[in-house]
């Protein structure tokens, strides 16, 4: 990225991608909600300009470290957990753990018969389909 | 006594054939409503119907009338429930109680455990996305709850498409989807007559949600889609049909989304125009659930006066009596 690597050597800065990653990681975590790159920018105390912050965490964002939500103009990020194999254990722990807990959860989409699934593409179209 | 204790047994035989049509017609926020009181207050006034059929039996058998000293006699003449009906009455009685209440504690636990489980992951917005290549997503209760979806889920959807789930997630955290399901689970649990009502208020809360999104979102037939397509999506690859035959009459009053499962029937209802409230519907409803309490509490107050006259319930006020049969009151205090 053009910006990207101009603004680093505008301030000398020679430090790898992944320990701006985790440094920017850390920010987020500490959060209480969602940033967008002004407030990253501003966490970290003027070290990387705007354009590089926003182009950081799209490349973050692309590898599902973080999940974006709109907010005004800009995005706003997250990491998509504190720990991602602590919160893949908790939702199968969540799953197993007796049968009654199924009928705590709200689905969005529940299993399907094969019946079910013809039907559904008959109302849909064909292009409703994501395995086509 | 005899009317008013029955009638809610009966109608807790008639009335659960209403609850599918009631859930398919009606505006799913009201029908919820009236799907849920249906399960809970049918489910309650038959268990106190059945423990008033086997307490009037308990009274009229002598050995216990000489134990607690009342009129064994009074009460067969008075209110001759025939022994084999009390019995029948008692059993039914204790396997409704137990099943209720297992039901009951079982479910508080699940809720309480979601509760915990929504506590401990960490969140700044409600929404937890989660590593994990199989589509899913689901509304965690909690205070505050909530939404768990996979990464998944997530690249099965578009953009706009994930703003839909989230409204419809959302939409079960906030108006407590979970407490409906499980009242209505209770009365079912009591008298298993009743199941009808539970599946449909599962089944109208889903549909209530999906139209929160709707409204969130303002397109229905979007909505429509993006249930189809995560339902489909999470259904798995199976190898593609060709055939559409036997499909024609999907969208008739007889098609077959009679027999078809929730998701289906769920997109058929947002592609087709939204329901209203039918009045009809619901003042059918509630005159149901009126009749069931006002028998109950009169098939109650009729035990009380039989209470009275065998002598164990206090003498206060006038009891129905008939003048002729008033010479058998062997009056424990005479």
């Amino acid at each position: 990225m053009g910006l990207d690597s101009r603004d680093s050597q505008a301030r000398g800065s020679k430090r790898a991608n992944g320990e701006r990653e985790s440094e920017i990681l850390g920010v987020l975590q500490q959060a209480e909600a969602a940033l967008t790159p002004g407030e990253v920018a501003e966490r970290l105390g003027g070290e990387l300009t705007y354009s590089s912050v926003v182009t950081i965490l799209t490349r973050m964002h692309t590898k599902q470290l973080l999940t974006r939500t709109r907010r005004g103009r800009a995005y706003a990020y997250a990491p998509v957990t504190d720990d991602p194999g602590f919160a893949a254990r908790r939702m199968r722990t969540v799953l197993e753990e007796r049968p009654d807990r199924e009928a705590v959860l709200a689905r969005f989409a529940d299993s399907l018969s094969d019946t079910d699934a013809d039907l559904l593409r008959h109302l849909l179209g064909p292009d409703a389909d994501p395995d086509r | 006594m005899r009317i008013a204790v029955y009638l809610p047994l009966l109608l807790s035989v008639i009335a659960p054939l209403g609850a599918r049509p009631l859930s398919e017609r009606c505006e799913p926020r009201l029908a919820t409503w009236l799907l849920t009181a249906s399960a809970l207050i049918l489910g309650v006034a038959t268990t106190i119907s059945l423990g008033l059929l086997a307490i009037t039996g308990l009274i009229g058998v002598p050995f216990l009338a000489g134990l607690g000293h009342w009129s064994a006699r009074t009460a067969q003449i008075n209110d001759p429930a025939e022994p084999p009906v009390a019995l029948l009455a008692g059993l039914l009685l204790g396997g409704a109680l137990l099943t209720a209440a297992r039901m009951l504690w079982r479910r508080a636990r699940s809720i309480a455990s979601a509760i915990w489980d929504a506590a401990c992951m960490p969140t700044p917005d409600g929404l937890v996305i989660v590593e994990d290549e199989a589509p899913d997503a689901y509304a965690l209760p909690g205070l505050p709850g909530r939404v768990v979806v996979s990464t998944g889920m997530l690249r099965t959807l578009d953009k706009a498409e994930h703003d839909i789930l989230l409204a419809h997630e959302r939409a079960h955290l906030a108006a407590h989807h979970y407490l409906f399901v499980a009242l209505a689970g209770l009365g079912a649990a009591a008298n298993p007559l009743l199941r009808p009502f539970a599946t449909a208020v599962t089944y109208t809360v889903e549909r209530w949600a999906d139209e929160q999104a709707a409204r969130a979102t303002g397109d229905r037939r979007r909505v429509a889609r993006a249930v189809g397509k995560a339902a489909l999506a999470a259904h798995g690859a199976p190898a593609p049909r060709l055939s559409t035959l036997g499909f024609r009459g999907v969208l008739g009053r007889r098609g077959p989304l009679a027999g078809a499962g929730p998701v289906p029937r769920r997109v058929a209802a947002l592609l087709a125009p939204p329901l209203t409230r039918r009045p009809g519907l619901t003042l059918v409803t509630t005159a149901c659930l009126a009749l069931t309490m006002v028998s109950t509490v009169a098939a109650t107050h009729d035990l009380h006066d039989l209470l009275e006259v065998v002598g164990i319930a206090d003498h206060h006020g006038p009891h129905h009596l008939d003048p002729d049969r008033s010479n058998h009151t062997a009056s424990p205090f005479g």
